[in-house]
């Protein structure tokens, strides 16, 4: 999702290894996942660090240090999983732990899919630097040669001697680092751990309600406040009852606080601190605000879409252009024409934000639930101006991110009352809190156009895009248009217009941004145009991608059509594409090329005559490289297709004069298990680097649904969500 | 005014706000944060605690409406050491995504098979409908109900 800010985390930061011996005495506890019984006793063990992400114990047991945020794609896991493969050591004598945040874990972020992509090399290396070590104090210690050294499962053999890790960390953590250029990795075949299913190493503490969230963090004389904003984004307090709501029980301190900072950073508003959150919800109820809106958002939404209709049948400003797509079109001997929409999207993560700060003098302590620590210390930094070594930030658990939690306003906000109160504080926001002041997935409107000549081949493709700006000059950035999504460069002739309209509102990265609105745009003009061409999709796809070849690069490197027509060909396999279906009763198909990965999906959906459907079966294929934890890979499509699946049906917000009108899940409707449907994954190994699965199975979902549906009714779906045409979900 | 609570077997009396949501009550005042606030309107789930047995939503339910009554949270869900069915499946299963509804679908799952102990599908979509899971393990749940339900 940060595909602008993620930087290379320094591998000389990550291969420094201390050299000096840090032993500090461990239990080990039953958390994370270290099984207890695969230690030899319950004495105390001397506890030695190897590196940043990992220290052994004279037991043999290793800690791993996850660094990137846990917010349900599973790198808590999958990335101590990829340690532990280079090392050697058996899953069961690992037992993970969250990093602190510091520089020396690189940028510590949970975003663009990226953390696997970003640390699969680096924490190789880090795995087999340890073994290495570890082999050179066997070989020390048993004076036999090194090179006939085998190591697995936490021992090193050679010849008829066998020495666990434990016996032999103290020596090894005393050698110097191996040289850079003797390290060899596992060939991918070889991997023995990477490829398995593996349960979520917080899964015991999940199931038994440990405090693992933000939301669950307690520090001694800890109030509770809630933050009133204004309805409208960039309204200010103008008017405030304080002394009524500071004389309401359990009320501590209620307050002003003043914007601060780049956009949005700290938003100005309302505090109330008390003595328990019930205290502070219940007193908010009386509180009474009147803003100056002066300056506060405006935007309606409805009117917005009806104009940019207009606009985009006309031409705007072009960005983009390969060939001569105007000349494409007076040529065509076909031409498609259709306008497609989609709205904006709050991200509604379950767990509401919340943060703990303790301002004290120049320092303050944090607890978040982030996806993007060391940025939000960073911005605390810069908004507070404190000194980057006196912010300690501890991640937590989060409860969802979906992008969201890419922005750390409530971080922002947790240390401008603690500092304002002189007490500790943890703020905690409504559940509407969280919908009216969101880092929305800004809504769009596209008119295209797409030339086919005689053959039916494409020949032409136009886009007009009409998407929001603050400055009047360049889009948003998770508004802007992605330079290189298809077709572009399988088309000969392509442009793309772009008319801006003004929005003062922040918009943000939610799941799969841009690609999750323009896979149901482009797959969806692409199946027209394959309708009108009378080919099939699957077909008329394949033909598109061409020869094998790896085209310009874009966001996530350029996209490899071999690949691409992998996942295609493999998805209908799977869904046995082209069979005779039950009268009422469809396949269709998507497909996106998002954040490094190669999706397919084949639907199998009945629509029925008042327009409710049910999905009965989702094939997804996809290509992200070797799968590093196979459980936590399925596990992430499958959740993107359900997000997916909930998100193209019945979600949207409405925005009336800048004022987000839905507030809660009553007006929010998230899909519920009955309408979950069958759904099948395959992944397609390719021996190259891995990437990231938390976002690339969403995009193809819903034009994969709309093209179900046209096959089964002939019904065109051109805005999102589907219940804006009338659809819904069987019950 | 006194309230006086059983809490996962444990007497519990306070004299706060008796409007105060039992949600609020045992994760501030008792300290079990097991039991997780989502939305605070009944739409979520991920409250879901038993009140004398019976699911509820802990964040609309007034401590002063179930004076004197049992409350189990997930804090409570497993016989000391020893983990629920459920508990077990759902490990077992991987079925956490980011975990954080987990506690409220434990919670209904548990009182669904204290009632009936081998649901059917339909069975679980009714008796599940109530817990939203923003992750969409839904499928994982549904068999880790199967799994427990057999092997519980």
């Amino acid at each position: 999702m940060s595909q602008f800010s993620a930087s290379l985390i320094s591998r000389r930061s990550l291969l420094k290894t201390s050299g000096a011996l840090v032993i500090s005495a461990s239990f080990i506890s039953s958390c994370g996942n270290a099984d207890t019984s695969a230690r030899p006793n319950n004495t105390p063990a001397d506890n030695i660090d190897i590196n940043a992400f990992l220290s052994i114990d004279t037991n043999g047991i290793a800690t791993i240090f996850a660094p990137n945020p846990e917010i349900g794609q599973g790198v808590k896991t999958s990335l101590p999983m990829i340690i532990a493969e280079e090392l050697g050591i058996a899953w069961e004598s690992v037992r993970v732990e969250q990093s602190e945040i510091d520089s020396k874990y690189g940028n510590q972020s949970a975003g663009g899919s990226m953390s696997v992509n970003r640390l699969f090399n680096p924490l190789r290396i880090a795995g087999a630097k340890a073994r290495m070590m570890l082999t050179q104090a066997a070989a020390n210690k048993l004076g036999l040669p090194i090179e006939d050294a085998i190591v697995e499962n936490g021992f090193v053999t050679i010849g008829d001697s066998r020495l666990s890790f434990g016996e032999l960390v103290k020596d090894a953590a005393l050698l110097p680092e191996p040289d850079p250029k003797m390290i060899k990795l596992k060939a991918v075949s070889d991997f023995t751990l990477l490829g398995k299913r593996v349960g979520g190493v917080d899964n015991p503490s999940i199931v038994t309600g440990k405090p693992l969230f933000g939301i669950d963090q307690k520090i001694p004389n800890m109030h509770y406040a809630t933050y009133t904003k204004s309805p409208a984004y960039g309204g200010i307090p103008k008017t405030v009852n304080i002394d009524e709501i500071k004389a309401m029980p359990g009320i501590t301190h209620a307050f002003i606080v003043e914007g601060k900072g780049a956009p949005a950073a700290l938003k100005p508003g309302v505090a109330i601190v008390g003595t328990s959150t019930w205290a502070v919800i219940k007193a908010r109820r009386s509180l009474s605000v009147e803003w100056n809106t002066e300056a506060a958002e405006t935007l309606d939404w409805d009117t917005f879409v009806n104009d940019a209709k207009e606009t985009v049948a006309k031409p705007g400003p072009q960005i983009h252009s390969d060939g001569n797509a105007e000349n494409a079109f007076k040529t065509a001997s076909k031409i498609i024409e259709s306008t497609y929409s989609y709205p904006f999207l709050p991200h509604a993560a379950l767990e509401p934000q919340n943060c703990i700060a303790n301002v004290t003098g120049t320092a303050v302590e944090i607890w978040a639930p982030t996806q993007t620590p060391t940025r939000g210390k960073n911005q605390i930094a810069a908004v507070f101006g404190f000194e980057k070594e006196n912010i300690t930030l501890h991640q937590t658990r989060c409860g969802g991110g979906f992008g969201r939690r890419l922005e750390n306003d409530y971080i922002a906000e947790a240390v401008a009352i603690s500092k304002a109160s002189g007490v500790p504080v943890k703020v905690q926001w409504t559940r509407e809190d969280d919908f009216a002041d969101d880092y929305y997935r800004p809504g769009g409107v596209h008119g295209c156009k797409a030339a086919l000549n005689e053959d039916g081949k494409l020949v032409g493709f136009s886009n007009h895009f009409v998407t929001f700006s603050a400055d009047g000059k360049k889009p948003l950035g998770p508004a802007v248009y992605p330079n290189q999504f298809m077709p572009r460069h399988l088309v000969d002739n392509f442009k793309v217009d772009q008319s801006l309209q003004p929005l003062k509102m922040p918009v943000g990265w939610w799941r799969a941004p841009v690609s999750n609105a323009f896979a149901f745009v482009i797959n969806g003009v692409l199946s027209e145009a394959a309708h009108a061409a009378g080919k099939d999709y699957k077909d008329f796809l394949i033909d598109l991608m061409g020869d094998a070849r790896v085209l310009p690069k874009g966001w996530g490197g350029g996209m490899d059509t071999g690949r691409a027509v992998g996942v295609i060909s493999d998805a209908a396999r799977l869904a046995n594409w082209g069979r005779d279906m039950p009268k009422g009763r469809a396949l269709g198909l998507g497909y996106c090329y998002s954040h490094s990965s190669y999706v397919a999906e084949v639907v199998d959906v009945e629509v029925f005559e008042d327009k409710t459907i049910k999905v009965h079966n989702v094939w997804v294929s996809a290509d992200a490289g070797p799968i590093m934890n196979l459980s936590g890979a399925e596990h992430q499509c499958v959740g993107s297709v359900i997000d997916a699946l909930s998100t193209m049906m019945n979600l949207k917000v409405n925005i009336k004069d800048g004022v987000v009108q839905e507030q809660n899940f009553d007006t929010y409707p998230l899909m519920r298990s009955t309408n979950a449907p069958n759904i099948e994954v395959n992944f397609i190994e390719t021996a190259l680097k891995p990437t990231g699965l938390g976002e690339p199975a969403f995009p193809p979902l819903a034009p994969a649904v709309c093209h179900a549906i046209f096959n089964v009714t002939g019904d065109r779906i051109y805005d999102m969500p589907l219940s804006k045409s009338g659809y819904s979900f069987s019950t | 005014m006194t309230i006086s609570l059983k809490i996962n077997g444990k007497a519990v009396s306070t004299d706060k706000d008796p409007e105060t949501p039992l949600l609020w009550f045992i994760r501030d005042e008792v300290n079990l944060v097991g039991t997780k606030f989502g939305c605070g309107i009944a739409q979520c789930g991920a409250c879901t605690v038993h009140v004398d047995g019976v699911p509820i939503r802990s964040c609309i339910t007034a401590i002063e409406d179930i004076d004197g009554s049992d409350v189990t949270t997930i804090e409570g869900l497993a016989s000391g050491d020893k983990l629920h069915a459920l508990q077990k499946a759902w490990v077992e299963l991987d079925v956490p995504q980011c975990g954080y509804c987990q506690a409220g679908q434990l919670m209904s799952a548990a009182a669904l098979l204290a009632e009936n102990p081998r649901p059917t599908d339909e069975d679980i979509d009714v008796a599940m409908n109530g817990n939203l899971c923003r992750c969409g393990t839904y499928p994982r749940i549904r068999a880790a109900i199967h799994k427990a339900a057999k092997e519980g």
